[in-house]
């Protein structure tokens, strides 16, 4: 694997729910246009880290943070950075597929619409359909764009949260065990939907399954009880790995 | 005297249940694990033997005795009665059991209203009324004892090691369950249907269509008669109900108005912008403001808000009646603030949290999130809530008593006095009233038009809060 530059960092990352501390000082670089995949047990942290990424931990009211973290070198917590702008730069994708109560083609317009990219409705139809064909949907819907996107199967579901995520051109996209959720076949769907993302995205996933972090990530970083525990290139992680708690987790001998 | 013995039951079922219990310990010597069912289980079903058939049978009795000893008394006295007419003997009949009542006292003083000689018939009926009463009182006894004999000894022979007693007592509570439901619902359906046969005898004296479309409301100057048949060219002028439903609906308008935005307002704010501790406090608040007797609102209406409307309209010279349908709207909106505002918030709580994450995620701020996803999301149910709070403004009547005034003007105008639906029941029932002149049944009608409203809306609002609840679940 090429040494390539870094798209976001964090530096000394400390998180507290309340009394709670979550996360330890985690030092962790993101390489841009490459998967990054969070691995680790049950509540060691992932998700709050991914969160700390585009800011999500700020809807909750007791969640403090504290360490460095950047995107392009800038300091995303820094007084000056637009939540909202930060947001349209690194999307998420959930757990479970949370379509809008709307259309199909609302769905995926939402984001251009509320950031003001568009100036009329040929651009946005360009972009709806565009982002539908990159998460590989448009084929399927592209006859009932019209219609509630609640109505979709759980796998097109996720596929639309990805293009409702794209139509905004993020250049990193965070996604939270974006499978778990999701049937054998949806998933193969999604993981080659993610590989081929890759090449214009910066893309870190939390994943529960071993074989998933292997098939589609290029680095993987261990969690372990709020610690980062280890991260190296995916392929030495999961052959060669340093630490006895990410030998024994992946080899499935930890809960 | 069925009072006493439904008294003796409760304790009868309790011994019953302790014996049972004891019963069922000694049977099962020392391995009380062999009893298919625990002890109390026997117990109970001994109780249940023991005491409720005698509980049937006395409250069956009970039931049965007044009319039977009145028409034992009134076919002994069936050539005196012959001769005159229902409500001379409805009096006798009055009497007769008041005398009955008093005949062991000496010295309390009973006002009769019969005279003469059906006097002194009624004084025989009441011996005759008193000794069939003791009569019954006696066989009511004599049965509950030998049921309770029978039913004791039945069921106590019956307890064995395997009987299932643990299923007898499941159910019998589910028996219990259903008889306690069916009660409720016959309760309703039987005044509903008592609504709508009074509204039938008013229709008979004012045609339906007057009722419904007339637009002049004036029964208190309804005229019957000598012979007390209404003239029904009259009434069918008086009785038209158009002026209350147009200060219904007036004042209804005027509390949704203000209703509407301010708990809707407040409910986004409660589970979108509050904080926790914020919403820890305004919560019960809330609580405290759904709570107060609506009676309250209505002097609050009458005494502080008209006059202050009052004073406000003579201020920039306009006339302002001192009973006003904008105080009165204005003091229920106050009033269903709290209702608009728990109904939405649990509505817009039910929004799963996984969508506004997923629009906060895109980048949208609050107010977006909840203009684009949350509310479109909840809209069903919010309307839902507003149509129940129609329903509850439309039903809202001592506010109006107090507020809104009697006068039936047909008018438009928040400023004037007007009367609504509830109001007029009110007033056409105070005082006293023959029971079947126009003028009270037509309070039976008002109240079957007024039913008919509120069932519609909340049926409506129910099958679409329904209908939005499948949608998340
Ligand atoms: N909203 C929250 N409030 C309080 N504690 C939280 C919250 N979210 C997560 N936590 C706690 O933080 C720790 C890490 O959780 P999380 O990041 O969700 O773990 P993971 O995604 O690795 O399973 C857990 O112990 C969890 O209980
Ligand atoms: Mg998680």
């Amino acid at each position: 694997m090429a040494k390539s530059e870094i798209k976001m960092s964090g530096k000394d990352v400390s998180v507290s729910y309340g009394a709670k501390q979550a996360l330890f000082d985690v030092n962790l670089d993101i390489p841009a246009k490459q998967v990054t995949a969070l691995i680790g047990p049950s509540g060691c942290g992932k998700s709050t880290f991914l969160r700390c990424l585009n800011r999500m931990n700020d809807t909750i009211d007791i969640c403090r943070v504290s360490g460095d973290i950047r995107l392009d070198d800038q300091d995303i917590y820094h007084r000056d950075i637009d939540v909202v702008e930060l947001r349209a730069r690194v999307g998420m994708v959930f757990q479970k597929p949370n379509p809008f109560p709307k259309s199909i083609f609302e769905n995926v317009s939402y984001g251009p619409k509320i950031h003001g990219l568009v100036r009329n409705k040929t651009e946005l139809e360009e972009i709806v359909v565009n982002s539908l064909q990159r998460a590989g949907l448009f084929e399927e819907v592209k006859d009932r764009l019209h219609e509630p996107g609640t109505g979709l199967s759980g796998g097109q579901q996720q596929r639309l949260c990805i293009a409702r995520a794209i139509a905004v051109s993020p250049e990193v996209i965070l996604m939270d065990e974006p499978c778990s959720a999701l049937d054998p076949i949806a998933t193969a769907i999604v993981e080659e939907l993610i590989d081929e993302l890759r090449e214009n995205y910066t893309i870190v996933i939390v994943t529960h399954s071993m074989q998933q972090a292997a098939r589609v990530s290029q680095q993987t970083a261990m969690f372990h009880l709020g610690h980062l525990v280890e991260v190296d290139e995916t392929d030495t992680i999961f052959t060669n790995p340093s630490d006895q708690k990410t030998q024994d987790y992946i080899t499935g001998r930890y809960g | 005297m069925a009072l006493y013995i439904l008294g003796a039951l409760l304790v009868v079922a309790l011994a019953a249940f302790i014996i049972g219990r004891a019963r069922a310990i000694s049977i099962a010597g020392r391995e009380i694990s062999s009893l298919h069912s625990r002890p109390t289980y026997h117990g109970g079903f001994l109780a249940i033997w023991a005491s409720v058939p005698a509980f049937l049978a006395t409250i069956l009795l009970a039931s049965l005795s007044g009319s039977y000893v009145e028409n034992a008394v009134l076919d002994k006295f069936s050539d005196t009665l012959s001769t005159i007419g229902s409500a001379q003997t409805q009096a006798f009949l009055r009497d007769v059991r008041s005398l009955a009542e008093t005949a062991g006292e000496t010295g309390r003083q009973v006002i009769l209203s019969t005279k003469g000689e059906l006097r002194e018939q009624a004084e025989l009926a009441a011996e005759l009324y008193t000794s069939q009463i003791s009569t019954v009182n006696v066989a009511m006894l004599v049965l509950s004892v030998i049921l309770v004999l029978a039913g004791g000894v039945y069921g106590y022979t019956r307890i064995k090691v395997e009987k299932r007693n643990r299923h007898f007592v499941e159910k019998f509570i589910t028996g219990i369950l259903v008889i306690c439901s069916a009660v409720a619902i016959l309760i309703t359906i039987g005044i509903v249907f008592s609504l709508i046969f009074e509204s039938i005898r008013f229709f008979q004296k004012v045609p339906f269509f007057d009722f419904l479309f007339g637009y002049h409301w004036s029964p208190q100057s309804a005229f019957e008669n000598a012979s007390g048949t209404s003239l029904a060219g009259d009434n069918s002028r008086i009785f038209g109900a158009i002026p209350l439903f147009v200060g219904t609906f007036l004042i209804t308008f005027i509390a949704i108005s203000i209703a509407a935005p301010l708990g809707l307002m407040s409910a986004i704010y409660m589970s979108d912008y509050a904080s926790q501790r914020f919403r820890a406090i305004a919560q019960p608040v809330m609580e405290i403001l759904a709570g107060i007797p609506t009676v309250v609102y209505g002097f609050f209406a009458a005494l502080t808000v008209a006059p202050a409307i009052r004073g406000w309209g003579e201020a920039v010279g306009l006339s302002v009646s001192s009973e006003s349908a904008l105080a009165a709207g204005v003091v229920m909106g106050i009033m269903i603030i709290p209702f608009v505002m728990s109904l939405s918030d649990d509505v817009i709580n039910s929004v799963p949290q996984s969508l506004r994450d997923g629009s906060y995620a895109m980048g949208a701020t609050r107010s977006e999130t909840i203009r684009r996803v949350v509310l479109p999301a909840a809209l069903p149910g919010i309307v839902s809530a507003l149509l129940l709070a129609v329903s509850r403004a439309v039903g809202e009547t001592m506010i109006v008593v107090m507020a809104a005034g009697l006068a039936a003007n047909l008018t438009i105008n928040p400023l004037e006095a007007v009367t609504t639906v509830t109001v007029q029941i009110v007033t056409l029932l105070v005082g006293d009233q023959e029971f079947d002149s126009a003028k009270t049944l037509a309070a039976f009608a008002l109240g079957l038009v007024l039913f008919v409203i509120t069932l519609c809306l909340n049926v409506y609002a129910l099958y679409v809060v329904k209908k939005y609840r499948e949608q998340y679940d």
